[in-house]
């Protein structure tokens, strides 16, 4: 499967069923991120039932030091 | 002598301490906890990016931030309405019922991190409208200060100087005056000075002029020992509010002998 993950072409092999498969085969906390997917927040609770398809765009933010 | 005080209230947070910290431009993850404990600040400031790549068991700003810290998300890096709308969103979805408030920033121009005024009231009633508790960054313009209570804001955060400048307050009348009638309009909306503070005395000199608050980032990150600078920025703050709750003596414009003129052992 291919996504656009925070900016980058990534290929996922197995393609990831929902949001939260998807999390856990790029190795982030899912705890500490929140997820957009084309465009639109993906809730916590959401995750698991919002399939991920090919070509989606998703983006992944968490937590920096700032101002 | 203990200073007898009201909480800061921001929306539904109360603070006891008047510094509000940021968490970034530190040498290491170390110095952030260190300077966040040492400025004895109960809310600090983070910002929301994409997810950095990271090595297994590496510890990140997570791990340094206090659970029991108030964690106020901005919106630092947006130029235009719908992202700031966008990184309020998302930070309020990492945060849950940690994220309610949000620093709303949006900036106008690159050089001077100024904010885009009207974008900043745009937003700002935008996510008042989604229930956000916004703590809006703004130019410091009288005018603009008000715009921002009429549409909904918790606070108002006008800039002493440029972001990152250290370079004190460049104006205190306009500050003088934003506190007059942001006062005189709504008594119970915090003034928060935020950005441009260099030292202990920037601080303290604005809390004695009435401000509510003081939000810091680089003043302490960059200071060339950011943890002693961290306990002098806590001691300037606290300085400068129980001077204003003190009350300052008369300005006069000639001497008044502390000692008393009877009693001398010669004659004039």
């Amino acid at each position: 499967m291919r996504l656009l993950v925070n900016g980058e072409p990534t290929v996922l092999e197995p393609a990831p069923a929902n949001v939260a498969e998807l999390l856990v085969q790029l190795r982030l906390p899912h705890e500490r991120v929140a997820v957009e997917l084309n465009g639109e927040i993906v809730t916590r609770a959401e995750r698991a039932a919002r399939a991920v398809h090919d070509g989606d765009s998703v983006e992944v933010v968490t937590l920096v030091g700032g101002g | 002598m203990t200073v007898n005080d009201t909480p800061l209230q921001l929306g539904p947070v109360s603070l006891t301490s008047r510094l509000i910290v940021g968490t970034g431009k530190y040498r290491d993850l170390d110095e952030t906890a260190d300077c966040l404990r040492l400025s004895g600040a109960q809310m600090v400031t983070v910002a929301i990016r994409r997810v950095p790549p990271k090595k297994e068991g590496e510890r990140s700003l997570w791990d340094v931030i206090p659970p029991d810290m108030h964690i106020l998300p901005n919106t630092a890096g947006c130029y235009t309405l719908d992202d700031c709308l966008r990184t309020a969103r998302l930070g309020r979805e990492l945060l849950g019922e940690r994220g309610k408030l949000v620093k709303v920033e949006v900036i106008g121009d690159e050089k001077t991190l100024f904010p885009d005024v009207p974008a900043t009231i745009e937003a700002t009633r935008a996510l008042v409208n989604e229930g956000f508790v916004c703590l809006p960054y703004v130019t410091d313009d009288p005018v603009a200060c008000l715009r921002l209570l009429d549409v909904g804001a918790a606070a108002v955060m006008p800039l002493a100087a440029p972001i990152g400048s250290g370079l004190g307050v460049r104006n205190p009348h306009n500050l003088a005056i934003i506190l007059e009638v942001v006062k005189a309009k709504r008594p119970d909306v915090p003034v928060i000075v935020d950005a441009g503070v260099g030292v202990p005395s920037d601080a303290a000199r604005v809390m004695e002029m009435g401000v509510d608050g003081v939000l810091m980032n680089t003043a302490i990150a960059q200071a060339q020992n950011a943890r002693l600078m961290a306990e002098a920025m806590k001691d300037g703050v606290r300085a400068g509010r129980a001077a204003y709750l003190a009350g300052r003596m008369p300005m006069k414009l000639y001497a008044s002998a502390s000692s008393p003129l009877q009693g001398l052992i010669h004659t004039r």
